[in-house]
């Protein structure tokens, strides 16, 4: 269903020479390292040639995208299993500014068996900075396991200053695990370490399988078709929507990561047969282990856009035989005219449109097809906390001449989709209006713009809607004043 | 199958399909491991009772839901009301991803920041280098008229030395010597946001007055408009009304128009502002008027330093805060209030009488920074509502005895309890125990609507889930018809959903009141 095209790989030259003539030579020296085109096309198997530098520190004093290592673990990989108190230790803010920002979506009574959408927080004070805040994280504890005694464990999720005055959260965590006898998982996710969200991510994996991981005795009967669905976050029901097509082949999905996910679900993990790994930036460390220590095989899988679908739906079946198999192709066939029908609908309306990618996660590579099944072509992409592998992997997925960015800030955003002025930008909240000031339309990447899912067929279809009621929008023709425009009195005159 | 091309389906009715239903019921019973459905239950009825609510609200480490934010949030909303400004957080860099996230959420409009982006290096070795590179790529890049320097609380832990930081940064020529750098340290574990705008308005204050010398006081009056989501409605409507009276005036941080530009094609990452040259010109003025005391304190302290008269106001709001207003500006540039502006409160008066039967009597709980209460309190008992509970959770000891006072001076306010310090896991106890017919406050307060079933209305920051209720005032006579407005449709809507059941409660369903 892909189909070629290739980019204006002169002007996409043209373009980074240009930003980068703007920066202090200092600047210009590293960023011109981020900054690429996709050389040439490459079957599957090959490695890209648009690899650009990633995974290393932002330029100061530019607006960087990027998050912390606090935003990786506590807003991403702990945060969404739903059953557990994660706290925000250190100062008010970090809670506060990530409170429901994720669109985690779960089922569940929140403050009594549920706790995602609360802010928890031990609201550290001068003092606590002076004397250390241990003994305030013992109490906090201890306060959570009166007020919400159905929570099933808690994570303590290191703010900034925690590292630096050097509490020891791990003496705590192990304390009052004993008392409570319940789960407590210190997280030192830090904003300062790292360089980005990418490795909080990394962290918390390493949380879950020190903390978590053969800490019980887990009663639970494994079968042959158990999977684990690691990286999905349930952002607008991505989750859901993915899970019903995984039961529908035949398959028991034992534990969703970590949208919509109770800690029960996290410990039996190691106990299934297979792990399908959607986010693979966030979640293959826990993936790797879990293959090392339990031999349990992981699977990438992509779950955008109807040509993705299709090929993952194959690919996860033919591990599991001919009987998988036989359903992942009834359920393809089930679902085709489905696909068909939104297809028919949208080409018209979107095909050879020009869209622009900057997310994070699996985003920036795993979206191009479902573009692409549209008829749209993808013009530039980029990650805000890739590294050298998620790179790799776009190449299998751009056209040549496709412009690259690595951990691009607001300047060279601003003057790339400029340069380009494509139909569509999708990117994050902090991109939307400045975008969108521009004339240019926008839909947000992270959160769906509050829309979703789009996971599955059944979100490809939102998906499809979404992008063109954003691109096909009339308030794109108003930008101009009438009155500004020599074609206005030529349209009375006419 | 329920999705179809012809009718998509978004996750609100997909999910209510059957399928996904029995899908989600098996999760639940075959590997989630719930708690017992009785177990659940008995516990959320326990967290409704007296019991609970002692134990909650005697709470004194845990902090769950709290009403506040931290102070370099404040800073940054400061900084963005003056010209050109590019606001700097030195610190690690996920904090201002979340400050121009949460600006962008509210205002639905782009929040520039930019970060010194700090990492394990720099917490060993300091900052300076991050502020030398970064100032150089700010000044290049985007081309600011001023760089406002704020700090997160990782480099006020480790003890960076802003001054210092920026003198040295100059020396090495990342920005010319004369340009403009002011800076405020702005701890995020002390205090809150309200506290990091009056740092960041007095170092802004401090960088162009210190070492000026004051000419003779000029009759222009300095208005400091606090932090406040709703300046682009509450600034603009304020000029209006100065604008009336013919009075001099400066407004010192002016955001309303950095988070309200318009749609052309054009994305300006500055607009409006205060301009510097006012800035500076703004020393002279005999008075300077804060429209929210607890947002500056500092910064009135300091204008009293160099000479002003200085007063505040707890963020005027219906009739006698707004009288109040109108006339001390009235006394102090010498101005008649015209009698256009006596007709406008008049016809809020007029409003409010016609309304009054619908609010008579009804209980409030308001929460919010602590000027916006006092200010909501006074105008629910302008109304004949009682402000049952008056939360901040940036509240201090001093706000409680100034709310107390304001609530002794009025019959309505007689039942009334202020709560410093406490969060809105605590007013949710509040509300299942001593329950109020309405609840005033932020979209957080949202879920306290779910789980209480008290009607809330959404009348400050921030307000994430609604659109546009920041452009339009709330100060003023206007503001008062648009406070008015809100609370009224908040309980006609709320009427028509409790008697719309045909043929059980519809006989109450009326189509006049």
């Amino acid at each position: 269903m892909t189909f070629k095209y290739a980019n204006d790989s002169d002007l996409h030259a043209k373009l980074i020479t240009d930003v980068l003539s703007q920066y202090p030579d200092k600047a210009a020296k590293r960023r011109s390292k981020h900054l690429s085109l996709a050389t040439s096309e490459k079957d599957a198997n090959a490695i890209s040639e648009c690899e650009v530098k990633s995974n290393i520190k932002s330029v100061p004093g530019v607006m960087t995208i990027r998050g912390c290592a606090y935003a990786g673990s506590k807003g991403v990989v702990w945060g969404p299993i739903k059953d557990m108190v994660h706290i925000s230790h250190g100062p008010v803010g970090c809670g506060q500014y990530s409170w429901s920002q994720r669109r985690n979506y779960y089922v569940g009574l929140t403050g009594i068996d549920t706790f995602v959408t609360m802010q928890f927080t031990s609201d550290f004070q001068e003092k606590d900075i002076v004397f250390g805040g241990d003994k305030k994280l013992e109490k906090v504890i201890d306060e959570i396991a009166e007020l919400f005694p159905l929570s099933n464990g808690v994570t303590l999720q290191s703010e900034c200053p925690i590292g630096l005055i050097g509490d020891d959260i791990e003496a705590v965590a192990r304390k009052k695990a004993k008392e409570h006898a319940t789960t407590v998982v210190p997280v030192r996710c830090e904003g300062f370490r790292g360089v980005s969200q990418s490795l909080g991510h990394h962290i918390a994996n390493d949380a879950i399988r020190d903390w978590v991981f053969d800490k019980k005795d887990i009663k639970f009967e494994s079968g042959p078709y158990d999977v684990n669905v690691i990286g999905d976050y349930n952002i607008g029901g991505d989750a859901w929507a993915s899970r019903i097509l995984l039961e529908e082949i035949g398959l028991r999905v034992v534990g969703n990561w970590s949208g919509d996910a109770t800690l029960a679900e996290v410990e039996r993990a190691p106990r299934a047969a297979l792990n399908l790994i959607h986010c693979y930036r966030s979640m293959n460390y826990i993936s790797r282990h879990m293959e090392e220590k339990y031999g349990i095989p992981w699977m990438e899988y992509n779950f955008f856009g109807a040509y993705q679908i299709n090929a993952s739906l194959r690919n996860i079946a033919k591990h599991f035989g001919p009987e998988i198999q036989e359903k992942a192709e009834k359920v393809i066939v089930k679902y085709q005219p489905l696909v068909w029908a939104v297809i028919d609908k949208y080409w018209p309306r979107l095909s050879g449109k020009q869209v622009m990618l900057y997310v994070g996660g699996l985003r920036p590579r795993h979206v191009v097809t479902a573009y692409e099944d549209l008829g749209m072509e993808i013009v530039g992409t980029g990650y805000e906390f890739g590294h050298g592998d998620d790179y790799q992997r776009t190449g299998h997925y751009v056209k040549e001449g496709t412009l690259i960015y690595d951990d691009v800030n607001s300047y060279e955003l601003e003057k790339f989709i400029e340069g380009i002025r494509p139909d569509l930008v999708g990117s994050g909240i902090k991109e939307k209006y400045p975008v969108q000031k521009m004339g240019i339309p926008f839909r947000q990447m992270h959160s769906w713009d509050y829309s979703g899912p789009y996971h599955g067929y059944d979100g490809f279809a939102i998906f499809a809607r979404d992008m063109d009621m954003a691109i096909n929008n009339p308030v794109w023709g108003l930008y101009d004043a009438p009155w500004n425009k020599d074609r206005a009195l030529a349209a009375v005159a006419g | 199958m329920p999705q179809s091309a012809k009718k998509t389906l978004d996750h609100a009715p997909l999910f209510c399909e059957p399928e996904y239903r029995k899908m989600l019921a098996k999760k639940k019973l075959k590997f989630e491991c719930p708690h017992p459905d009785q177990v659940v239950s008995d516990q959320r009825e326990f967290t409704k009772t007296w019991e609970y609510r002692e134990k909650n609200l005697a709470r004194q480490a845990l902090v769950v839901n709290p009403a506040k934010a931290c102070q370099p949030l404040g800073a940054v909303f400061a900084a963005a009301g003056f010209e050109r400004t590019m606001s700097f957080v030195h610190g690690s860099q996920g904090c201002v991803a979340y400050y121009r996230s949460h600006l962008s959420r509210h205002f639905k409009e782009p929040s520039s920041v930019v970060s010194s982006s700090m990492t394990e290096d720099a917490a060993v070795f300091g900052g300076l280098k991050n502020m030398v590179d970064g100032l150089a790529n700010t000044y290049k890049l985007y081309n600011p008229k001023m760089i406002a320097v704020s700090t997160t609380c990782m480099a006020e832990v480790i003890g960076d030395d802003l001054h210092g930081f920026i003198e040295n940064a100059k020396s090495e020529g990342s920005v010319p010597r004369d340009f403009d750098v002011p800076f405020a340290h702005t701890p995020a574990f002390v205090g809150s946001h309200v506290d990091g705008y009056d740092s960041m308005v007095k170092g802004v204050l401090e960088n162009f007055w210190k070492g000026a010398a004051r000419s003779e006081a000029t009759a222009s009056i300095n208005i400091i408009p606090g932090f406040d989501g709703f300046c682009v409605g509450n600034n603009r409507e304020l000029k209006r009304l100065l604008d009336l009276m013919q009075v001099t005036y400066m407004f010192i941080q002016d955001a309303s128009d950095q988070f309200d530009t318009p749609s052309d094609g054009e994305f300006r990452m500055y607009d409006g502002g205060t301009k510097i040259n006012d800035v500076k010109a703004a020393l002279n003025a005999e008075w300077t008027l804060s429209l929210q005391h607890y947002n500056t304190r500092k910064t009135l302290d300091y204008c009293r330093d160099v000479g002003q008269v200085a007063t505040s106001f707890h963020y005027p709001l219906g009739v006698q805060a707004t009288d109040e207003l109108l006339m001390v500006i009235s006394e102090i540039s010498r101005r008649e209030i015209p009698e256009a502006i006596r007709l406008e409160r008049g016809r809020l008066i007029d409003a409010m009488a016609d309304s009054q039967a619908w609010l008579y009597g009804k209980k409030y709980a308001i929460y919010g920074d602590p000027d916006f209460v006092y200010a909501m309190a006074r105008f629910i008992m302008e109304t004949g509502g009682e402000p049952t509970h008056c939360l901040a959770t940036n509240g201090t000891s001093a706000w409680e005895a100034e709310m107390k006072e304001l609530l002794a001076s009025s019959p309505f306010g007689k039942n009334a309890q202020v709560w410093p310090g406490k969060d809105l896991w605590a007013m949710r106890s509040l509300l299942f125990t001593e329950p109020v017919d309405l609840l005033i406050g932020n979209s957080y307060g949202k879920y306290l609507e779910r789980d209480t079933g008290t009607p809330l209305v959404r009348l400050t920051f921030p307000i994430f889930d609604r659109h546009h209720h920041h452009r339009f005032p709330l100060m003023g006579y206007q503001g008062g018809l648009r406070l008015l407005t809100a609370i009224l449709d908040k309980i006609f809507d709320n009427l028509d959903r409790e008697t719309m059941h045909a043929g059980v409660t519809d006989y109450s369903y009326d189509l006049t009141r």
